[in-house]
């Protein structure tokens, strides 16, 4: 058997059979089982390597063919698997919870396998083809049954198609480059292209208007999942980009291209989630906000830059279950989701407005919140280069610290003598207490996720050196 | 005798085009994206062989015909264009626009990727038709024909430099995925909700 054959179309098939089920708790039981399988094959199953049992032995290869092009899943990629296939089963053992199961399961897995597909495909250029076909798949997930489709939701499909084309297209000017490095004009017409296509895939700043839009007008919990698992392998896919071609990493502006794109993505998404009155929204400019950190820690270079980059992985994808899984318990109280219609809901909806409020500040960086320290650590990177750029993500940070005071605020404001109750049901109860513990956990304790990305810098040859 | 081919070609392109950013009945704009096709599999034969560049055909055809039987069964109250600006001689003089940008880029473009001029033009002139498309209209269905016309002109120009069966594949996998995405817009408000 071949390990993009058990990581890319086995998930696939699953995918496929799974929208056969109606029975929400039978389709998560069987993804989870699944996916968790999947996580564990990638944490210990060597590739290559023949595996001997009595009579019978078993050899995982790393490629597979497909019309004339390769998937690739060699052992360096096993810890990135293990983390992408682990995260998704929080995601999925999340959702019946909140009866989104039926739908996000099943597209779910089959995204992630598209997205999977995409970081294996060699060449990596022709990643950005299975991404838009992620995209393609993730439209049903993101439209409400019954209901005209948004206008984030149409400007999410065409930004992500766009992305498409100028990636491709630069990928045929990176090969020239290969052949005559000395080519100035060719260095810079390949690095705009690069540069927009990564602008509207990343939802770079100005084009990420639609993450907001989207945020409102579709179910808070598919949403966080898909702006959860686009951004983390659009950016895996920028960091093979500037892993395997070295003239980008030298270009001397990146750096400082970088930093500035991730400030004013930082900032901006700070200050305008401060002054967001829907709670969906909100969630949208912190994951704007994410990016922003993401494209910093890519900037601060080296290693340094790089264990940072995946430090942020487990505290963003928690903080996302979280968020999201309140916004949906939320909504299903209040649809329109605004602020003043969660006045005094604390009493009514404990667990709920806490996940809000906790899972918000872990994204500003809250200390003793699992975004604490690789927040802490970028600040601390970016001080050694620029104070003034600091300052600027400390006003960003400040800004969404601002909006989730609005939100306790909002919610806290209870009338004299309103009786506290919990109108969660059990499950989704239990599930945020588990998130708040492992947010708290990770801010006390971050050591703890140290070997899920010991291992990850492997996979970048020339960064992770 | 190819060179007055592909300047045919180029014009079908260029009368579709406009025809599709003009057209207020979808039995037009189909018919008119069929046509485009068309010529996207004349120009894109120059550099591909036939067999593989009717793939190009086949694919905008199958996405045409998941369009027309979505658009059959669709309420034709949605079928107004509630964006602005709503004029045509507003989208004819921003048609001529374009054309005159698309020609002062195709020059470079052709010298620069070894093309002929129609085959240059004709693929920055799709591009740009539906990025104004895309940019003066919000409805799902003219969305969807404007990244399809985008995604034409595109693959015109890469035709040129990348005769990948995989790309091929997964690019008319994308254009069908786009028409059935279209197709999935258009068929929403007639769903029950649960």
């Amino acid at each position: 058997m071949s390990a993009p054959f058990l990581w890319i179309f086995l998930p696939l098939i699953l995918a496929g059979l799974l929208m056969l089920i109606r029975n929400q708790k039978v389709i998560a039981l069987i993804a989870c089982s699944f996916t968790f399988f999947l996580t564990l094959a990638a944490w210990v199953l060597p590739i290559d390597t023949a595996m001997i049992f009595g009579n019978w032995s078993f050899k995982l290869t790393s490629s597979f063919e497909i019309l004339g092009r390769r998937l690739v899943l060699g052992s360096a990629d096993l810890s990135l698997l293990a983390l992408i296939y682990g995260s998704v089963v929080v995601w999925f053992a999340v959702a019946p919870a909140v009866k989104a199961a039926r739908r996000l399961i099943s597209l779910g897995l089959a995204i992630t396998a598209s997205l999977v597909a995409a970081l294996a495909v060699e060449p990596f250029l022709y990643a950005a083809l299975l991404i838009e076909m992620a995209v393609l798949l993730s439209i049903p997930l993101l439209s409400a049954p019954g209901q005209k489709p948004g206008k984030g939701l149409i400007r999410f499909l065409i930004f992500q198609t766009l992305a498409m084309p100028f990636i491709l297209f630069s990928g045929w000017l990176l090969a020239g480059i290969d052949a005559n490095p000395n080519d100035l004009g060719l260095v810079q017409q390949a690095a705009i292209l690069i540069g927009l296509g990564f602008a509207f895939l990343l939802a770079v700043f100005p084009f990420y208007s639609w993450i907001p839009l989207l945020t409102e007008e579709s179910s808070p919990y598919t949403v966080g999942f898909i702006l959860w698992i686009f951004p983390t392998v659009a950016l895996f896919f920028g960091l093979g980009f500037l892993d395997h071609y070295t003239w980008l990493r030298d270009i001397p502006i990146l750096g400082s291209v970088l930093t500035t794109v991730g400030v004013l993505m930082v900032v901006s998404g700070g200050l305008l989630a401060a002054f967001q009155r829907h709670l969906g929204r909100i969630m949208g400019y912190a994951i704007i906000m994410e990016t922003g950190f993401s494209i910093l820690t890519i900037s601060l270079g080296g290693t340094v830059g790089l264990n940072v980059f995946l430090m942020l992985f487990v505290p963003r994808t928690l903080s996302l279950v979280v968020w999201s899984l309140a916004l949906t318990i939320m909504k299903g109280y209040s649809p329109r989701l605004i602020l003043k219609d969660i006045k005094g809901q604390v009493r009514i909806w404990p667990f709920a407005t806490s996940g809000l409020v906790l899972a918000n500040l872990a994204l500003a960086g809250m200390p003793l919140l699992a975004g604490f320290p690789p927040h802490q650590a970028i600040w601390e990177g970016l001080a050694s280069t620029s104070l003034s750029v600091v300052i600027w993500v400390l006003i960003g940070n400040l800004s969404l610290f601002f909006s989730a005071v609005r939100v306790m605020l909002a919610s806290a404001s209870a009338p004299e003598g309103a009786h506290w109750e919990s109108r969660e049901t059990g499950a989704q109860r239990i599930l945020l207490a588990i998130g708040f513990l492992a947010l708290l956990l990770l801010g006390l304790f971050p050591q703890w996720v140290l070997p899920l990305w010991t291992k990850l810098p492997v996979i970048f040859t020339h960064l992770g050196q | 005798m190819i060179t007055i081919l592909n300047w045919i070609a180029f014009v079908i392109a260029l009368a579709t085009s406009v025809g599709l950013l003009l057209q207020r009945d979808w039995r037009w704009g189909i018919g008119l994206l069929a046509t485009q096709y068309l010529s996207i599999f004349w120009l894109v034969q120059t550099h591909w062989p036939v067999s593989m560049a009717s793939v190009k055909l086949v694919t905008g055809w199958m996405a045409c015909a998941v369009l027309g039987i979505a658009q059959l069964n669709t309420d034709p109250a949605q079928e107004t264009e509630a964006s602005w600006p709503q004029g045509r001689l507003f989208r004819l003089f921003t048609a001529g626009i374009i054309m005159a940008t698309t020609f002062a880029l195709s020059l470079r473009a052709s010298s620069w990727l070894v093309l002929s001029l129609p085959i240059a033009w004709g693929s920055l002139l799709l591009v740009g038709m539906g990025l104004l498309q895309l940019g003066i209209s919000a409805q799902p269905f003219r969305v969807i024909l404007g990244l399809l016309t985008v995604l034409a002109g595109f693959e015109i120009l890469y035709a040129a430099v990348e005769s990948s069966i995989l790309v091929a594949a997964l690019l008319s996998a994308v254009n069908l995925g786009l028409a059935l995405t279209g197709a999935y817009f258009l068929s929403m408000p007639q769903v029950e909700k649960p």
